[in-house]
């Protein structure tokens, strides 16, 4: 169950004065059930990306395999491939459109030609994914919260019971008390259901907490691609493609710098703890001559 | 009197069913209090549904008080002949950079307030270069706004509104669609305008790093104002603000840990030095 991109090109309005690059040879593999962080500054291709791995936009050379299949193939199934890779594109809540929030989960599934019972089942299912109570789901999506909303229409594609699910920029906008909420609900499903995550983030203390794996995009091209910790390292490259590091890693590093000896990869709160308290003891033990 | 200052602030949204009969209200600023000085960095903080934005709408005049008063520079908004005023004293950026930009080139974008004003042609001119200057946007005046980055999109949209020489300026959200990067470059810009040349700043905001410099800070809740304090008083109250549905800085949390696993350390920590130093190392100050 795993996604391969080889040598993807992809060229905007080609052959015009507009033409742009917008992919440079990329080649990923994306194996099943990783939790992926793709960061990058604005126009650095990541929403091009992501609109390979469903098939919504084709590569101008290069090919993308779906479980060994290439998915441009013209025989190759893509409806289905769209249901087994959902897609929630930012401010999800706009697409919102059916009279209550039942219906609108429903309105995948329906689409995909199951019986009426099945299509209720996997809605009720998806809706209590997202953790959203009994008691919304026959008001109007339009009457709900802006966090409920957004959850209404994660549920509407976990309906589809996707295989690969990518978020891009599931958080912008939520307070932070709703951004810990959908991202901790997207982290325990993936660890419930196995499917693999893509999150597209421009919140790098986000990316750190929940993710096994980033891939950094710059014009176009990986720059980066490993482990949270690995690729934080890089803190001075990030920042000079327009990210940066999450805050506590500067933290270590301020404190490195002023003289406590303490491991500088770090890229969470937890780690960072952990970390000052071993580095003071082991400093009150060794005390400096 | 500041700049700006409510009394009893009350604005009450009233629910209408597809029919419209009235379903109910909802009381979206309850009894709202507030004072901000000119030249003050002021930021608001509260959740989804807190009101914030909704106070911010009374500030320019684009919502009126169903109950109680805000003056605008002295100035009453809910009087119409005060309008034009109130909305050139305080001018307003909002979330989305698209939807806020109207020129085919940044200059033009940027004259266009100043032009509605009926400012003499030659002035406008000489308003444009010194707001796009300020936002260090000027090299990009003859650009097309569609070929900018988010970051430069909003700084863009608030040279536009320096250029009505606004005495406060308010942000609604100004960076929950950017990049580190251009929300780096709008806190910035943000903070020189407020420095160099005086203007008031209300910036509304879900990150909480950004308001550490803040002269005050109100925390709304429930269309009230929950919390009012400077940013280190406000962030003292971790266990408050998370019932709040908030947060505070990462620098600010890890020390609110250490400190819960028997570190002796002051609360409301702001900066890395700052920890550093109560951690023993580095400058105190």
């Amino acid at each position: 169950m795993s996604i391969i991109l080889d040598h993807v090109n992809h060229i905007y309005e080609a052959g015009t004065a507009m033409e742009y690059a917008a992919l440079k040879d990329i080649c990923l593999t994306i194996p099943e059930g990783q939790f992926i962080g793709l960061i990058g500054h604005t126009g650095s291709g990541k929403s091009t990306l992501v609109q390979h791995l469903n098939g919504l936009i084709a590569p101008t050379s290069g090919s993308v395999y779906y479980n060994g299949a290439d998915i441009h193939d013209t025989d190759y199934n893509k409806k289905e491939l769209r249901s087994r890779v959902g897609l929630v594109f930012q401010y999800p809540e706009h697409q919102l459109f059916e009279i209550d929030v039942f219906s609108d989960v429903c309105f995948g599934p329906k689409n995909l030609g199951l019986d009426k019972k099945e299509v209720e089942l996997r809605a009720y299912a998806a809706l209590k994914q997202v953790g959203l109570e009994d008691e919304y789901f026959y008001q109007s999506p339009f009457d709900l919260s802006g966090g409920q909303k957004r959850r209404v229409a994660i549920a509407g594609v976990l309906a589809m019971k996707p295989e690969v699910l990518i978020l891009d920029e599931p958080t912008a906008g939520l307070d932070p008390k709703g951004r810990d909420e959908i991202l901790d609900q997207i982290a325990r499903l993936r660890e419930e259901t196995g499917m693999t995550v893509i999150l597209v983030s421009h919140s790098m203390e986000d990316v750190a907490k929940y993710v096994d794996r980033i891939i950094v995009m710059n014009k176009g091209q990986v720059k980066f691609d490993g482990r949270p910790r690995e690729v934080f390292r890089h803190y001075k490259e990030l920042e000079e493609i327009g990210l940066a590091a999450p805050q506590v890693t500067y933290i270590m590093q301020t404190l490195k710098k002023n003289g406590l000896d303490v491991d500088t990869d770090i890229t969470t709160i937890e780690e960072a703890k952990n970390a000052i308290l071993k580095a003071l003891a082991r400093q009150r033990r060794e005390p400096e001559t | 009197m500041g700049i700006v200052e409510t009394k009893n602030l009350v604005f009450e949204y009233i629910r209408r069913d597809e029919e419209g009969n009235v379903e109910g209200i909802t009381r979206a600023v309850d009894q709202v209090d507030i004072d901000v000085k000119q030249g003050e960095f002021v930021a608001v903080l509260g959740h989804n549904g807190s009101g914030k934005s909704t106070l911010a709408k009374h500030i320019n005049a684009i919502l009126y008080p169903t109950e109680g008063t805000v003056w605008v520079d002295g100035k009453d908004t809910a009087k119409e002949e005060n309008l034009w005023d109130v909305r050139q004293k305080a001018g307003m950026v909002f979330q989305n950079p698209d939807n806020q930009i109207i020129g085919q080139v940044v200059e033009e974008d940027v004259g266009f307030g100043p032009e509605n004003l009926g400012v003499p042609t030659e002035e406008i001119w000489q308003r444009v270069e010194e707001s796009l200057r300020a936002v260090g946007m000027y090299e990009f005046r003859r650009h097309s706004p569609n070929k900018l980055s988010g970051g430069q999109k909003q700084r863009v949209s608030i040279a536009g509104v320096i250029a009505m020489h606004p005495k406060c300026i308010v942000l609604d959200e100004p960076t929950a669609m950017l990049d580190p990067n251009g929300r780096r470059e709008v806190i910035r810009a943000a903070r020189a305008l407020n420095d160099v040349e005086g203007i008031t700043i209300i910036l509304i905001t879900h990150y909480m790093e950004e308001i550490i410099h803040a002269n005050k800070v109100f925390v709304m809740d429930k269309g009230k104002v929950a919390m009012e304090g400077t940013p280190r008083e406000i962030f003292s109250r971790v266990e408050e603000l998370k019932e709040l549905r908030l947060d505070v800085p990462q620098v600010t949390l890890l020390a609110h840990e250490l400190k819960k696993s028997g570190l002796k350390l002051p609360d409301g920590i702001l900066t890395f030095e700052e920890l550093s130093a109560a951690l023993g190392y580095g400058k105190k100050k």
